[in-house]
Parts: C-alpha cells; structure tokens; sequence
C-alpha cells in the first residue's frame, strides 16, 4: 500500500518553541488514524502541518500525491465566529470553494449536492437557520456536511467529538466510517480512548515526540499513556537549542 | 404640501441634487463595507483611519490649497500608511491593538488641525472637519462615484472570501492563500471609502456614513448579503432625510445627515426583530417545544 503522507524527523512549532519534535513515520493511503495525547501535545500543530497552515522548523512532510486541493481540513469548532450572519446552507455551501472558487457559479446540480449533505448528516429543515441559533451538535453537524462537499482525499479533524452528545457522536462516526469504506484516508485528533479503541484501526500517541504509532490496542497500552504523561511537562521559556541530529 | 417638502428643494436648487446624487452613492459601498468592518470588530479601526486620512489631506492642502487631487491623493496615502502601521504596531508589540489605534488616533487628528492652520483659515478648518455636503462640484462627484463603483466591482470579488475570512478562518487559510491579498485589498476599500465620504462631510463625520446604517442593519436581519442591502437603504434613507431636514430647518447639512442616521440606529435598537430591545423587554410567552 502506498504510503498517503510521510514525516521526515518532522519538527513543527512556534517561535522555535517545539510542539511536535522529531516526528518520522509514515501514514498509507486509505488509514483512519486517530491522534492521541495530553494537552499540548502537538496534536493541532501536526494537523496545521500536514494542512501546510504551519511550516516545519525541522524536517520535512511529504504529501505524496495530494494536492493542497484534495485535503480537507475541520479545525476546533472554538475557531468559529458562531455569531457571523450567515445560514446553514450558505455554510455548508463553502465546501464548494475549490470548484467554485471566487466567482463560479453554484447551478442547480451544485444545489442538490449541498441539500443532499445537509440532508445526510441531518439537518433537514434548518438549511436558512442562522449558524448562532445552532446547538453545539448541530453546528457540528453543519461542519460534517462541509466536508462531504469538500470531497477530499485526506481528511483532517481536530476534536471532531468534543462535547457532543451520544447520538451526535455515533452519527457523524457513521460518516468518517463511510469516508474509510470509501478508501478516502482519515485522521482524527480524539481524546476519548475508549471511542478510538472501537472505531480507530491505528493511532500514534503524541507527547510532542511520538510515543508510540501502530495498532490502537498495541499504542495505548497502560505504559506508554503513563509515559506520554510524564513527558509532557511545561513549555520551557529557557530551553536551549536543540542538539538532536537534524 | 407632499411635494413642497420632498421634491421642491431638490427641484429647485442644483446643491441639493448634487448633495443627493453625493450621498447615495456614498451609501451603496460605504454601507456594505461598513458591515465587514462592524463583523470584523473593526468599528474602532474605521473610525482612526477616518481620522487618519485628516493629515495626509492637510498636507496636500499645504502643497495645492483645496485641490480635489492633492487632498485626495493625500488622504489615500496617510490612510493606507496608518491602517498598515498600527497593524504593524499591534502584531510586533505589546501594545494591543485598541491602544495602538487610540494612539494614532489622537496624533492624526492633532497633526492633521496643525497643519491646515498652518496655512488655512477657520473656514478651511471647519471645512476639513465636517465636510460641505451642499458645495460638492462635478469633479468631486466623479471622484466619488469612481470610488464607488470600484469598491462595488471589488467588493463582489472578494465576497466569498471576505465572509469566509470572518466566519472561518482556519478553513480560508486550509483552501486559499488568498486570505491575506483579501485583507489587504478591504483595508483599501475602507480608506477609498473615507477619502470619498471626507469630501462630502469631513473627517469627523466620515465614518458615520459607514457605521451608522451598518450597527442598525444588524438589528433587522441574520443574513449578510441582505444585511449589506438593508444598510445600504438606510444609508439613502439618511442621506436625503437629513438634507431635507437641514434644508427645512436651516441647520449644517453634514451633521444632520448623521443625526438622521443616529435616529434610525435608534430606532433600530429598540425596534428591531435580531436582538432589539423590544424584543428583550416583552419577548412573549415561549413557544411550544
């Protein structure tokens, strides 16, 4: 299987402070991998990475194949201004930005693509409903519908579950599962370990340096949680420069 | 009667067509990209650059006297160089950006009342600060006018990453480069903007035609697109109320097209349907689950 991204001793960051360090692995095409790992871990700032949102201090990732244009990418839903006027549909129509662009038109097989994932992930019947009367999980589910019409290859989601309900949660899985099935590849930045031991294949299991990376059951094993929690002390005002081979 | 009042002052006298030809077509961009600074949580920032256009003015003044191209020229640039600097100013610093713009502010206006009276008498002064709605010539107008449909043209160009910029954006950036170069090109929307509104009503009251009409419109709707056409109305609604307000009752035409639009503001707080206090005050009884 060929290989959908790979991480050369990746070092991403800010202000030279590291938050992924020394990152190399590699993620084959079709995978559903879930990232996992205390606060501050550099699971956001390997996502912003892989996205090109970031540029490496160190290292290098390479995106074998994918175009900027086949990643889609669904940051923390805190990123929103959730008091913008602007409706459900119009929303979720912005996934259609990379074919319409700044000015394309979006004609009526356009429109019945956009019904068709608001439908999908349940949402009928709020399409002119304004995004700041949306509950956490609707709002969420407008944010799934988004990506459906992005219609991307690799697909990116940063705490896609926070704070959702149960019902919430098993339906939007139902989707990345439908991605999976579709040999689309998936990764999911999660902290529920009991959700990504049922649901995730494989999982790498980041403390800034990657802990462990492979089967979920082998990677979150009680050693390496207890070992990704004492690695992950403070970040250092004082740190010198880093002296590990480049 | 209907008519003495509405049509005749415009029938009448050629200062008040241009007035009004000057006032609505300040409305159609100057409301509209008034929404994106007030979504933006730029009001404030609006408001220095306004300010910031005095100087750069006052200084083509010194050069040319009360020259269309010098004081426009002037304006645009003090503008542009304000808007970039106290972005600047902000981002390198620990100073937050409120205080940055606060700082520029201040200097700009004080910088910009020195140099006009340098040279200038009370009337020019005056003339600066407020504006002379009712002495608009054909050359201002164009100038204005060519602002406008500028701004209109680009403003369609950019609209869908300029709403996606405020919605969302992290998702912008994960689709397009093009986050910055929009940023970029709105800032100089909004400094055309005022250069055009300086003319007609000065550099105090600039800005007014800009967020006025967009504060009230986001008391009537939860659509932007219909909220850009709601601030636009209102905009035009004010421009010729306040011109015949001022014509009837004999009082400085500038201020009173802002009083005019400070009514409907008014209005539209307590009245509106989104988050009026009417609303707030006797919501009704709660609807059925």
């Amino acid at each position: 299987m060929t290989a959908a991204l790979a991480f050369q001793n990746l070092t991403l960051g800010y202000d030279r402070h590291p938050a992924v360090h020394h990152l190399s692995g590699e993620i084959s095409e079709g995978a559903l991998l879930a990232i996992v790992g205390p606060n501050g871990a550099g699971k956001s700032t390997l996502l912003k990475g892989i996205v090109g949102l970031l540029s490496p201090l160190g290292g290098k990732i390479s995106r074998n194949g994918f175009a900027a244009k086949d990643i889609a990418y669904l940051p923390q839903i805190a990123e929103i201004d959730r008091s913008f006027p602007i409706s459900v549909y119009d929303l979720v129509a912005m996934g259609l930005w990379k074919r319409a662009g700044l000015l394309g038109g979006i004609g009526a097989s356009d429109r019945g693509k956009i019904s068709a994932a608001i439908e999908a992930v349940g949402l009928r019947g709020f399409e002119a409903r304004a995004i700041g009367t949306l509950s956490g999980g609707q709002m969420q589910r407008a944010l799934f519908a988004r990506l459906l019409l992005q219609d991307a290859q690799l697909i990116l989601l940063d705490e896609p579950f926070a704070s959702l309900d149960a019902k919430t949660i098993s339906d939007l899985l139902e989707l990345v599962e439908r991605w999976h099935g579709e040999k689309r590849t998936v990764i999911a930045v999660l902290h529920d370990f009991d959700l990504v031991k049922r649901h995730f294949p494989e999982a790498l299991l980041l403390a800034r340096e990657p802990v462990a990376w492979g089967k979920t059951t082998d990677t979150l094993s009680a050693e390496n949680l207890l070992k990704a929690r004492r690695m992950s002390e403070a970040f250092d005002d004082a740190a010198g420069i880093c002296e590990d081979a480049a | 009667m209907f008519y003495d009042t509405l049509i005749a002052p415009f029938a009448e006298f050629d200062f008040m067509r241009r007035a009004l030809a000057g006032v609505i077509i300040l409305s159609l961009s100057a409301a509209p990209i008034g929404i994106f600074l007030m979504l933006r949580r730029m009001s404030l920032a609006g408001d220095v650059m306004a300010h910031a256009i005095l100087p750069g003015a006052a200084l083509g003044f010194l050069v040319a006297g009360l020259d269309l191209f010098a004081m426009t020229v002037g304006g645009i640039v003090a503008g542009i160089a304000v808007a970039v600097l106290a972005g600047l100013v902000a981002r390198f610093t620990e100073l937050k950006e409120d205080a940055a713009l606060a700082a520029f502010y201040l200097v700009s206006l004080a910088l910009g009342v020195t140099l006009i009276s340098l040279k200038g008498s009370n009337v020019d002064l005056f003339r600066v600060l407020f504006g002379s709605v009712l002495a608009l010539d054909n050359p201002t107008l164009i100038v204005i006018a060519s602002f406008t449909t500028f701004s209109l043209f680009a403003l369609a160009f950019i609209w869908r990453p300029l709403v996606l910029e405020c919605v969302d954006p992290g998702f912008l950036r994960s689709v397009s480069g093009a986050g910055t170069a929009v940023h970029l090109l709105f800032l100089t929307l909004v400094v055309l903007n005022l250069v055009a509104a300086f003319h007609a009503l000065g550099t105090l009251l600039a800005v007014g035609m800009m967020m006025l009409p967009a504060a009230s419109a986001r008391f009537w709707t939860q659509d932007v697109t219909r909220m850009a056409a709601i601030s636009i109305l209102i905009g035009m609604v004010s421009g010729v109320g306040g011109l015949l307000v001022s014509y009837h009752a004999n009082l400085p035409t500038g201020p009173a097209v802002i009083l005019a639009a400070g009514s409907i503001y008014a209005l539209s707080v307590v009245l509106g349907p989104v988050g009026g206090l009417r609303k707030r005050l006797s919501p009704g009884r709660h609807l059925e689950a």
